[in-house]
């Protein structure tokens, strides 16, 4: 069965919020509760209580590119440091540690910090085109839901989200 | 005083924002061209100096550093503002910080790039700079690893490339609603491709929230470790005044001092030149004029100890170096860093000044001076009266071409951040927006709460 899309603009959380609980608790067949989106101008921490817990990804980036900006600073200077034909130690330690913590400590954040900028991207999906359904409102101060499900759901949703004084209904036709 | 108005319209605070990167007061236009005279000159000495050599800068043994390395220390200090505001008081949940973060990190971007030139700049020899980076030549030899020179030069790309991430990353949001409510045109065709699409999802925000937290945790002890190096340039030395333990948190401690007061300043000209009395509010102002009062307060410890410890080692070259920055060539810079780093700033343990502006703008000007005399005064004397006599003679006194690249770097400052400010939203909607949400729910509760209680 087609698919649509429906993008409904709310005044404020509070009806949004209300309308997402109704829309969860209403099990309408032909609608996943997974396909809705909540478009905010702000973010908004109440949002894991009403959507469900979905979880960010990006702390997983992080550590990996922490860890291996630190090994890689670790192993790069000490691999530098153990050419030891070409540079005579005369005695002293060839791979120093409290020194080479310090480069390896900025190779930690520098890793780190990369690694988790590229994991937003990721994890958020950007960059991405716009969404057809997309209404410069939301960056200003309305909520917006937006919901794909089948054609056959499309009614009832609509009446729910009117229900909660929805300001504004977009519809277009999904994959 | 509140810090903000609960009762401000989101649509608003969007209108006002974006009002500033189309029609700022006369004054920014002043600034901007005064900031491109000023850069003007540097830029001339800088030509100057690159053809005809360093001798130019009248920098010779022992007196090697001088103005250049000075005034590098002064920007790292400066770049500190930004850290402070968005990553450490985010940590400490200071909503207070959201309507003058982004210009604080816009900030901390620009003097590191200042402060970059510097280093550049010192060496004369421009265009041998690479010798400094690590990689594989033909000769096997590597830069020494264990210099704090190299460290620093890691530590300051670390502090630059994040500083950068942060502020974009943070700028994203702010991004969207400039490319949802620009005209067509080249301001409109850059924030679509930096907003990079966004939407507001809630999926976006999420991992938005995570990341901006993250680099916020990776970034305060940065910049503690980026100064802290900065002081390691110095401590690890053995030079008579510079081989002092407490140098790293003194470093820290100035240069937060000396971020702080530079965020007065410029929160005084962009409130004024961008008309943001709503959201730059005296309130807010108050808060940090507080914090810099406790900072300088604590400098001014640092201070004392680092004599005292000097005096009390018995070190007599050191002694000698804090007897001659009391009474020798540099007593004046030396008599006015303290001035201005410990006495001035008692003048915002005054309620009446802390919100007073003029009061306030002269204030951080001076503090700002003294901040920069401190390290100055932490370079010259040392120089001219280490351990051997021959040196006790070199009070060098710098060229005007050292002058002119000082005065040319505050030109290059001024310049990046007003075109910063005038092409990107220097107050943070998304942020100010949140922060009304929250105080008008909170004032709905307390007052629900009320009426129950009658």
């Amino acid at each position: 069965m087609s698919q649509r899309h429906l993008l409904a603009l709310f005044n404020n959380f509070e009806d949004a919020e209300a309308a997402i609980y109704e829309l969860r608790a209403a099990d309408i067949k032909g609608f996943d509760f997974d396909d809705l989106t909540l478009k905010s101008p702000i973010e908004h921490h109440e949002v894991e209580d009403v959507l469900g817990q979905r979880s960010a990804k990006v702390q997983w980036f992080t550590l990996v590119g922490a860890l291996l900006g630190g090994l890689l600073g670790f192993f790069l200077i000490s691999g530098a440091q153990a050419n030891f034909y070409a540079q005579i130690k005369g005695g002293k330690p060839i791979v120093p540690f409290p020194p080479n913590f310090v480069l390896t400590f900025e190779m930690f954040v520098l890793g780190g910090v990369f690694i988790s900028v590229l994991g937003f991207l990721v994890c958020a999906g950007l960059p991405a085109k716009r969404s057809p359904l997309y209404s410069a409102k939301v960056s200003e101060d309305q909520i917006g839901i937006l919901v794909k499900a089948d054609e056959s759901a499309i009614a009832k949703i609509k009446g729910v989200l009117l229900n909660h004084e929805a300001l504004e209904i977009q519809e277009e036709a999904g994959k | 005083m509140k810090d903000i108005r609960e009762d401000i319209a989101w649509a608003k605070i969007n209108q006002d924002v974006l009002k500033s990167l189309e029609n700022p007061r006369k004054l920014y236009w002043v600034i901007l061209f005064c900031a491109l005279a000023a850069f003007g000159v540097g830029i001339g000495c800088e030509v100057y100096q690159y053809q005809t050599g360093l001798g130019v800068a009248n920098l010779n043994n022992p007196y090697a550093w001088g103005l250049y390395i000075s005034t590098f220390i002064f920007w790292i200090g400066m770049s500190h503002s930004g850290t402070l505001l968005s990553a450490i008081l985010h940590l400490m949940h200071a909503d207070w910080r959201k309507p003058i973060y982004r210009f604080a990190e816009a900030m901390t971007t620009f003097s590191l790039m200042t402060a970059g030139l510097f280093v550049m700049v010192h060496i004369g020899r421009l265009w041998q700079f690479y010798y400094s980076l690590p990689y594989p030549s033909e000769r096997g030899i590597w830069p020494n690893f264990q210099s704090p020179l190299l460290w620093d030069a890691m530590a300051i790309f670390t502090y630059l490339s994040s500083s950068i991430l942060f502020l974009y990353v943070g700028m994203i949001p702010d991004l969207a609603i400039c490319r949802d409510n620009m005209h067509e045109g080249w301001r409109k065709k850059l924030y679509t491709l930096l907003s990079l699409g966004w939407e507001g999802t809630d999926r976006q925000w999420r991992n938005f929230r995570v990341t901006y937290l993250t680099i916020a945790c990776f970034l305060s002890p940065l910049a503690v470790s980026v100064h802290s190096i900065v002081a390691s340039d110095f401590a690890m030395s053995q030079q008579p005044g510079w081989h002092v333990t407490s140098f790293p948190p003194y470093f820290v401690a100035g240069a937060l001092y000396s971020g702080c007061s530079g965020i007065i300043t410029l929160f005084i000209i962009l409130r004024y030149v961008f008309k943001f009395e709503e959201y730059m509010t005296k309130s807010i102002l108050k808060k940090i004029v507080r914090l810099t009062f406790a900072i300088s307060m604590i400098w001014t410890y640092l201070n004392a100890v680092e004599f005292a410890s000097v005096w009390y080692s018995n070190d007599q070259a050191s002694k000698d170096i804090l007897i001659q920055k009391a009474t020798g060539t540099y007593a004046p810079f030396w008599w006015g860093m303290i001035f201005c780093g410990s006495i001035v700033p008692l003048t915002l343990a005054f309620k009446r000044a802390q919100t007073n502006i003029p009061v306030l703008f002269a204030v951080s000007l001076l503090l700002n001076l003294g901040m920069w005399l401190e390290r100055w005064m932490i370079i010259a004397p040392t120089f001219s009266h280490g351990y051997y006599p021959w040196t006790w003679d070199h009070d060098q006194w710098p060229s005007l071409i050292q002058w002119g690249m000082v005065f040319g770097s505050f030109g290059w400052f001024t310049m990046l951040f007003m075109v910063f400010c005038k092409v990107f939203p220097s107050v943070s909607m998304y942020e100010v927006k949140e922060m009304v949400y929250h105080r008008s729910l909170h004032l709905k509760k307390s007052e629900t709460a009320e009426q129950g209680a009658h």
